[in-house]
Order: structure tokens, then sequence, then C-alpha cells
């Protein structure tokens, strides 16, 4: 017999409290081995590039560095007066230098971002730029009356932040003052808050429609027997075999004025040649052939949770008496509802971000978000607002995250 | 152990294979074009005859426009793409960010007539950084065989009431807003003037407003000859050479209404940091000859940017008794009432009339 008092040891004489979390700590940092390999894979490729991009939202240096002394002699200006020699001085010597170095075209582009019509007063100035005398506020006027505008020169102020709200701003449908105060957008210009709302529709409009059509499948699905249930479930599979370019194309054939459906509409009687339905090239559109294209993330979760739900519970209650629906309800669906907590909110997520679906078949009122970081990214090369526009999105989707997770609970989730 | 050995073999066969490249003096530069018709008729004029005529090759890649490929290559230090093909607008910008080589006009071949080739080439045709290889232009098109009474001018696109059906655009301000003022009573002289205006723009984009609800909206340009083609749309805007090569090569009986079209230049670029900048330099020179500009006239109704190519353009390749002449933009009876788009207008004010069109878009 021991004493109760006197620590166990182990072979060697440590105590084995501290051999096991020896022992514990190896294993883990095994296991932290393992998994380093993808984590650093993850950081890499994923995190950082997204964190150095979403960066662009809220940094842009490109006119502080091309046009240092002007930025300088603007830090003090506050755009309430009238703007001074010392700054058009400082603005002609950059205006020099910028053109020199063939930078003159990105300075630009950056203050035309800020009010339109700069880009060719900038490129024009430049160009004789260095033929002007002093006084320099007199000889940048002379070239150009704009110049003489305080518009032109709120326009740098705000260009020359660094670290800016604006790009945010914009997201936003407003839009940053000189002075740094923030205003909404004229109401002609206003697009972003209605199209993350009209985001918001679709993807939810989407996952309710996945949802209504996907229960009964996934419910067919699980209650037959295996072999019928196989072949439900290729089918359901067999869209991810066919490449989603694909089936937004035979969307378009399917859904089009001289398409396969308005053609049995007119066959049937329901519309007459001559007005046929508009079924695709708009929202309608948009919602069909998202809906489809997700449907299968909707199915899958809820048919995974659907096989674990013993049958012997509806018996059950059906043996004491529960009618069909009070059995459905009260029993078996309860059990179901974290299938449809991990599909919706999978569904959700993949409506929030899609793009090519409602480029190709969305036409005006179809539109996305992404659709718009698309146009900034590859058309207008406005970088900042596009990742602007990603962050005030991930950070919503984050929002609606946490919501879920306080409402119906992440624990609650199950995706197979 | 014999994985080693593998590895080995395979890096002294692709050392070996380098070299061998390098010792024949003949190299390879990736070209960047549109694709379908218009690559074809590059393929056809330019790139093979300047590999019969140098040993060289050239890879030739699609993309759908726009410069955040190049962008996103000359940031990332690994530049793949030697010359591309660019409109007038996104050269302009290009250079302005600094993806594109700058280039000496002055340096060009003289046309085969003895000009030299900043006199040959149409007003127009440089940047700083880009050379003109054709002239294209926006049009609107009908399919004759089901409007038989077909539209005249470009006020009759915008009228719903006299010619019912749904009109085809190209999801962009640009050549739209320039149409509607021309529509509106605008003459083509002073559509920029009237643009230049808050009133203007108003006033476009009230136009655009009157066919809105009858607007499908067109991306690609291979777009609207399918829309045409299904029935989709009664006319719509398109760029003529895709609606010629409908016609020509495929029988479509699409007809091209000329009033107001919006004409335009492409442009071969040299992205800054290319691998092989100095072969896609040989490469810009031989295929803006000339000889070559004409030589694509043959597959397709786009104009040669250089004068001293007209006498030279003949026939349609695969059709002998269709005269390639009256099918240009440039042709003098399609030119009466043609508007040349003002990049320069446009590159002040892409930004902000992009942001109204959306808003507008989407409202």
């Amino acid at each position: 017999m021991t004493d109760s008092s006197e620590p166990l040891l182990a072979v060697d004489g440590t105590p084995l409290k501290r051999k096991l979390a020896q022992s514990m700590f190896r294993s883990r940092a095994r296991a932290f081995g393992l998994a380093l390999p993808l984590l650093a894979f993850i950081i890499v490729v994923f995190v950082y590039p997204i964190l150095d991009f979403l960066r662009q939202s809220v940094y842009d240096a490109r006119f502080a560095t091309l046009m240092p002394a002007t930025s300088e002699a603007m830090a003090d200006w506050d755009g309430s007066t009238a703007p001074t020699e010392q700054m058009a001085t400082a603005l002609v010597a950059d205006l020099v230098v910028a053109k020199k170095e063939k930078t003159i075209g990105k300075v630009a582009t950056r203050v035309n971002r800020e009010l339109s019509g700069t880009r060719s007063l900038f490129t024009k100035t430049a160009r004789n730029a260095k033929k002007m005398k002093p006084p320099y506020m007199e000889a940048l006027i002379k070239k150009d009356k704009d110049w003489a505008d305080i518009e032109t020169w709120h326009a740098m102020k705000t260009a020359s932040r660094i670290f800016t709200p604006a790009y945010i701003a914009a997201a936003l449908d407003r839009k940053m003052l000189a002075d740094g105060s923030i205003v909404q957008q004229s109401e002609e210009r206003r697009i972003h808050v209605q199209l993350f709302a009209r985001t918001m529709e679709i993807s939810f409009l989407v996952t309710i429609f996945c949802l209504i059509l996907g229960y009964p499948i996934a419910f067919l699905m699980a209650s037959l027997p295996l072999r019928t249930s196989n072949l439900l479930l290729i089918l359901v599979l067999l869209p991810f075999w066919t490449s989603l370019l694909v089936r937004t194309t035979a969307w378009i054939a399917m859904l089009q004025a001289q398409g396969v459906m308005n053609d049995l509409f007119v066959v049937f009687g329901l519309a007459t040649d001559e007005d046929r339905f508009s079924l695709i090239y708009n929202k309608t559109g948009t919602l069909i052939a998202m809906t489809h294209i997700l449907l299968p993330f909707m199915i899958l979760p809820l048919f995974s949770v659907m096989k674990t739900i013993p049958p012997s519970y509806v018996r059950a209650a059906k043996s004491m008496g529960a009618t069909d629906w009070t059995a459905f309800w009260r029993v078996y669906f309860p059990q179901s509802v974290p299938g449809i907590g991990a599909g919706a909110l999978l569904v959700f997520i993949l409506a929030i971000g899609y793009y090519i679906t409602p480029a190709l078949v969305g036409g005006q009122d179809g539109q996305m978000v992404s659709n718009i970081i698309d146009f900034h990214m590859r058309k207008s090369l406005n970088w900042n607002l596009a990742a602007a526009l990603g962050l005030v999105m991930l950070v919503f989707v984050m929002f609606l995250f946490w919501v879920y997770d306080r409402v119906v609970g992440i624990d609650n989730m199950k995706l197979g | 152990m014999k994985k080693t050995t593998l590895l080995l073999t395979g890096t002294a066969l692709a050392l070996g294979a380098t070299s061998a490249f390098a010792g024949s003096h003949t190299g390879s530069i990736t070209a960047v074009s549109w694709g379908g018709a218009y690559t074809v008729s590059q393929i056809e004029a330019y790139h093979k005859p300047w590999t019969a005529a140098t040993g060289n090759t050239v890879v030739s890649e699609d993309y759908s426009g726009g410069i955040a490929e190049v962008k996103a290559q000359v940031e990332a230090g690994n530049v793949t793409w030697d010359i591309i093909d660019v409109e007038k607008s996104d050269a302009v910008r290009g250079c302005d960010e600094g993806l594109f080589m700058e280039i000496d006009p002055t340096s060009l071949p003289a046309g085969s007539d003895g000009t030299a080739a900043v006199d040959d080439f149409i007003p127009g045709s440089f940047t700083d950084c880009a050379v003109a290889n054709i002239v294209w232009s926006t049009i609107f098109a009908y399919d004759s065989s089901v409007t038989t009474n077909g539209p005249k001018t470009i006020a009759d696109f915008f009228n719903v009431d006299a010619f019912p059906g749904k009109r085809g655009l190209r999801k962009s301000p640009k050549a739209n807003l320039e149409m509607a003022l021309a529509a509106d009573g605008v003459a083509s002289g002073d559509i920029y003037d009237v643009l230049a205006t808050d009133e203007g723009v108003d006033r476009a984009f009230a136009k655009l407003d009157s066919i809105k609800d009858a607007v499908v909206w067109w991306e690609a340009g291979a777009q609207p000859p399918q829309l045409l083609a299904d029935g989709e749309v009664a006319m719509t805007t398109a760029y003529n050479g895709r609606i010629f090569n409908a016609v020509a090569g495929e029988g479509k009986s699409f007809e091209i209404v000329w009033d107001a079209q919006v004409l335009d230049v492409d442009m071969w670029a040299i992205i800054k940091g290319a691998p092989n900048a100095e072969l896609a330099m040989d490469f810009l020179k031989f295929s803006t000859a000339t000889e070559q500009l004409a030589a694509q006239a043959s597959y397709i109704a786009y104009g040669p940017a250089r004068k001293s190519s007209a006498p030279y353009v003949t026939t349609y390749h695969s059709n002998a008794d269709l005269e390639m002449g009256p099918q240009m933009p440039t042709a003098a009876a399609n030119l009466a009432t043609a508007i040349p788009n003002d990049f320069e207008f446009w590159a002040d004010n892409a930004d902000e009339l992009n942001e109204r069109f959306n808003a507008w878009l989407i409202n």
C-alpha cells in the first residue's frame, strides 16, 4: 500500500503527472507539426494575399509618393482658404519631375478619380511645367483656368491622404470632402448600398428556394432503399460534373424569349407569340439559374443529417397516436434542423459571392456586388474601390455569421 | 536513388532543349488578342507571314479586353505576354499606368508608296505606347429576313413605337451615349461638346431611358450576332466586323446601318518587361506594314490604319465576288455621319460616366 499523499512515480522516478503532460505535449506537437504544412500553405496563399489586398481599401500612397512636395505643402491646408503660392510652386516642381519620370499618368489617373476631367488637366500642364516662371499660381491659371477652381485643389488634397477612408466611404455611396468630412453621394450616383441590398435579397431568396426544393428530395433519398437512393444521389451530383458555364448557358437556351420554355407557353396558350415572358437577362433569370446551380449544396448536408435519423422515432410517435403531420413536425423535423442550418449557411454564403451566373443571365436588375467588384478589377482598374467593396462584404458576412451563431448556434450545424 | 536520377535526367533534357533553341536563333512571342474571327484574321495576315519571313513563332492567346491581366502581370513582376491588341482607351490608360513600353512612331517602316509612317497612318493612330492596326466601328444591325421594312437611321433605333422589338446594347456607356445624342438630333461633329456638359449627359441618359425597358445588354463581341440570329432582339449595336462575318461566313441576312457609327481603332502595345520585347517590336513593325494590313482586310471588315493599304484591299478570302472596300467603316459612303471616338474625352470622363451608367442601370 502506498501513502495517498505521495505522488505517483513513473519507472524512472519522475512524477507520473509531469510524465503524462510531457507525452501529451509531444503528441500535440506532432499533430501540430503534421498540420503545419497546410497551415503555412493557407497563410501564404490565402490569408496573406487577402489581407494584402484588403489593405488597399484604406491605403493609397500613389499621390503622396509621386507628388511629395505638393503633398507636404498641402498637409496643413484645410481647404477653406484659397490655395497658396507655396502650394503652386511645389506642384509645378512635382509636375516637372513626374513628367520626366513618366509617372504623370499615374498621378493624373489618381486625381481624376476624385474629380472627373482632371486627367487631361494634369497631363497638359505637366507638358508645359518646365517652362513655367514664378509666380506659379498665375502661370498655372494662365495655362488652364481650371487651376483657379478650388475643387481641383480639393481633389488633390483628398488624393494626398495615404491612409484614407475615401474608398470605404465610396463603397457605401458616400463621398469624402477635402476637409475630411463625409457626405452622401448625389442621387444619380448612388449604387452600392442598393446593390448590397439586392445581393442579400437574391441570396436569401435562392436559399429559401433551395430549401423548399431540396428538403423533399433529401427526405425521399433518406427514406428510400439504398439502391434507389444511390441512384438519386448520382442524379443530384451529376450537375457537379458539368461545367458551371455550360449549366448557365443551358438556362439561357431554356429561358430566352425564343427558348424552350417560352415556346411551350405559346403552344399551351399561356403566352401569345408576340408577348413572350422575359425569364432571363433579369432577376428572375438569376434566381432560377442560381437556385438550380446551388441546389446540391442544400441537398447533400440535408441528406447526410436525415440519414442518421432513426426511422424508429417516427414509428414510435405514430404508435402513440401522433398523426403523420405531428410525427413529422414534432419528431422528424427538429432532428433535421442541423442539416437545414448547414445547407442554408452554405448556400447563402456561396450565393452572396456568386459571379458568373449573374454576369451571364442577370441583365440589368439581376446584377450583384461581385459583378461591380469585377468591373472595378478588370475595367476601371480601381482596385482600391474593389478592395473596399470586398471588405464591406466580408464584414457583413462575418456579422451574419455572428448573428447565425447567436440565433441558431454554430454547434447546431452538421455537414455530415 | 532512382528518383534522383530521373530528376537529373529531366533537368539535363530541359537544359539541352533550352540551349538548342538558343542555338538556332529563332524565338517565340506571345501575342494576345480578342479571339474568334478577329484573331483568325491576324494569324492569317500577320503571324503566318512573320513566321515565314523570320522563322520566329507566335503563340496566340485570347482575352476579353481590359488591362487588368496586364496590370497584374506587371505588378507581380512576372510578365508572360509580349504584345497585346488593345482598344485605344486602354492603350492610353495602360501607358498612364506604366504598363506599356513607349514606342516611337518614326521608327516604323514607311508605307509601300514611300510615305513616312507618321503621315501614312490615319490621324489618331498613335499614342505614346501604341500603334493602330485597324479601324473598327460600333454600328447597329438588324435581320432583314425578319424585319422587312428595316430601320434607316440611328433615330429609328431609339424609336420603339415605329420599330417594335428588343434592342441589344453593349453594357458600357461608351458608344451608347454618343449614339443616343445622335438619335436626339445632335450633329456628329458636336457630340463630344454636348457630352462634356452636365445637361448633355442628362440628355443622353434621357434618350437611353426611352428604350431602357427594351434593352438586352451584351458584353462580348460574339454576343450580338447570336442575339440577332436567335431572334432575341430586333436590332442590336455590334462591332461591324462581327456582323460582316456572320453575313459573309455564315450566310446570315443581317443588314448594317452605318448612320452614326462610332469609329475607333485597335492598337498593338508591348508590355513593359515583356520577355521577348525586341522580337515583339519586330513583329509590331512587320504586322503594321502596308501589305499585312491590306491582307488582313480580306478576312475581316475592319479598315487598315494605313492610307497606303487602301489600294491593296481586295476581295473576301473565300468569295472572290465580295469586294471588301465598301464593307469597311472607312468607306466614303459609310463615313457621312460617323462619330470618331474621342479618346481624350473618355480618358477624362470614363470613371464618372461609368459610375453614372452603372447606377442608371440598376435603378
